[in-house]
């Protein structure tokens, strides 16, 4: 039993599943799923500034920073009890793309030989991890929600603007992966 | 809670803080911890589930990106047809919360940002391999690296809240 509990989790069982976050969210405490918008309350909550952006009561979306610490917990115990590390598997094409930049590690889910510390001083490293973090937080607040904002919860409620970001985050996504970061990774 | 919708009086352009819509009753103030940890618990779910689908791993998002392979599009997608239901089921048959309360889903209104803030978020995804949710299940799981991306996250929601004003939406 648990060595089927330890394999990866197929897309049909696991897609429900986080679309059952949705009406969980909404049934036991009136919230809508979204994820991105912790961001926003720990910057209205450790940050002081006068920015208006931040004056609102955070307090009254405390659940939200529980829900991420939840997220934080699950994340430790699913990697600690739940998942056996063999290797990842990857599409031999996308193995035969990255193997060009050196990166032939597949042990661990995100890819060791991108995401290390000494990396943090190269600009390859910098890119990546800094660029692409500010580029995660400018853009959902800006957007106004994320994957789990726009993408699920949005569409699932059927609202258009949600639509149009969602096939924004794709196409930004798709030019990135497929123009922008064949360079990158050459750095 | 009203004050809080005073205090932030520009137009909406975000639509998440569910607390700062004027139609909005605040859940269960009487126990707030116990309120709370609910969250905690429905997040610990998510968490596991994110990690066991491999959702947070940097290689399945470049697959998706790269069209070589169906599941991040099968798990993001059997999501969304169960939310469709659910929410549908919801309204349809009017269900209340665990505490009776009437459910309260936020709408969204149209505006530039969604495309060019969708576009940057896109970038940052592709870069990261992570969007929001799966940053804090990779911290979680072990890659402590991460913890750099989720700052740099908050600096950049930061910065977009200090700019606001100035950018197209």
């Amino acid at each position: 039993m648990l060595e089927i509990l330890k394999q990866p989790m197929p897309w049909y069982i696991a897609g429900p599943l986080i679309g059952l976050m949705v009406p969980l969210l909404l049934i036991l405490g009136n919230k809508p799923f979204g994820i991105s918008s912790s961001l926003r309350h720990i910057c209205a909550a450790c940050i002081p500034s006068k920015i208006p952006f931040f004056q609102y009561n955070w307090k009254e979306e405390s659940w939200n920073l529980f829900l991420i610490a939840g997220i934080v917990i699950g994340g430790y115990i699913a990697a600690a009890f739940l998942i056996d590390m063999n290797a990842v598997n990857v599409n031999p094409n996308l193995a035969k793309a990255l193997s060009r930049y050196g990166i032939d590690n597949y042990q661990t889910l995100v890819p060791q030989q991108i995401f290390n510390w000494p990396a943090l001083f190269t600009a390859r490293g910098l890119i990546m991890i800094v660029g692409g973090g500010f580029l995660v937080g400018f853009g959902t607040r800006y957007a106004g929600g994320c994957t789990s904002g726009h993408a699920i919860m949005g569409l699932s409620n059927l609202q258009w603007p949600s639509l149009v970001a969602t096939i924004c985050f794709m196409a930004g996504g798709f030019f990135m992966a497929n123009i922008l970061l064949p360079i990158i990774l050459t750095l | 809670m009203r004050q809080a919708t005073e205090i932030y009086t520009k137009p909406d352009t975000d639509f998440e803080i569910v607390s700062l819509h004027p139609g909005y009753k605040h859940s269960d103030k009487k126990h707030p911890f116990i309120f709370n940890l609910r969250f905690l618990v429905m997040g610990i779910f998510f968490g596991i589930l994110l990690v066991k689908s491999e959702v947070i791993s940097w290689f399945r998002i470049q697959e998706m990106f790269r069209l070589q392979s169906f599941h991040m599009y099968g798990v993001i997608g059997s999501a969304v047809v169960t939310g469709i239901i659910s929410v549908w089921l919801i309204k349809r048959f009017n269900i209340k919360t665990i505490s009776g309360e009437e459910i309260f889903i936020p709408s969204k209104k149209f505006h530039k940002g969604q495309i060019f803030g969708g576009l940057l978020f896109g970038f940052g995804w592709a870069l990261t391999g992570a969007c929001p949710g799966p940053m804090f299940a990779q911290i979680g799981s072990g890659a402590l690296v991460t913890t750099v991306a989720l700052l740099s996250a908050i600096a950049g929601t930061w910065v977009y809240g200090l700019f606001k004003e100035s950018l197209p939406h």
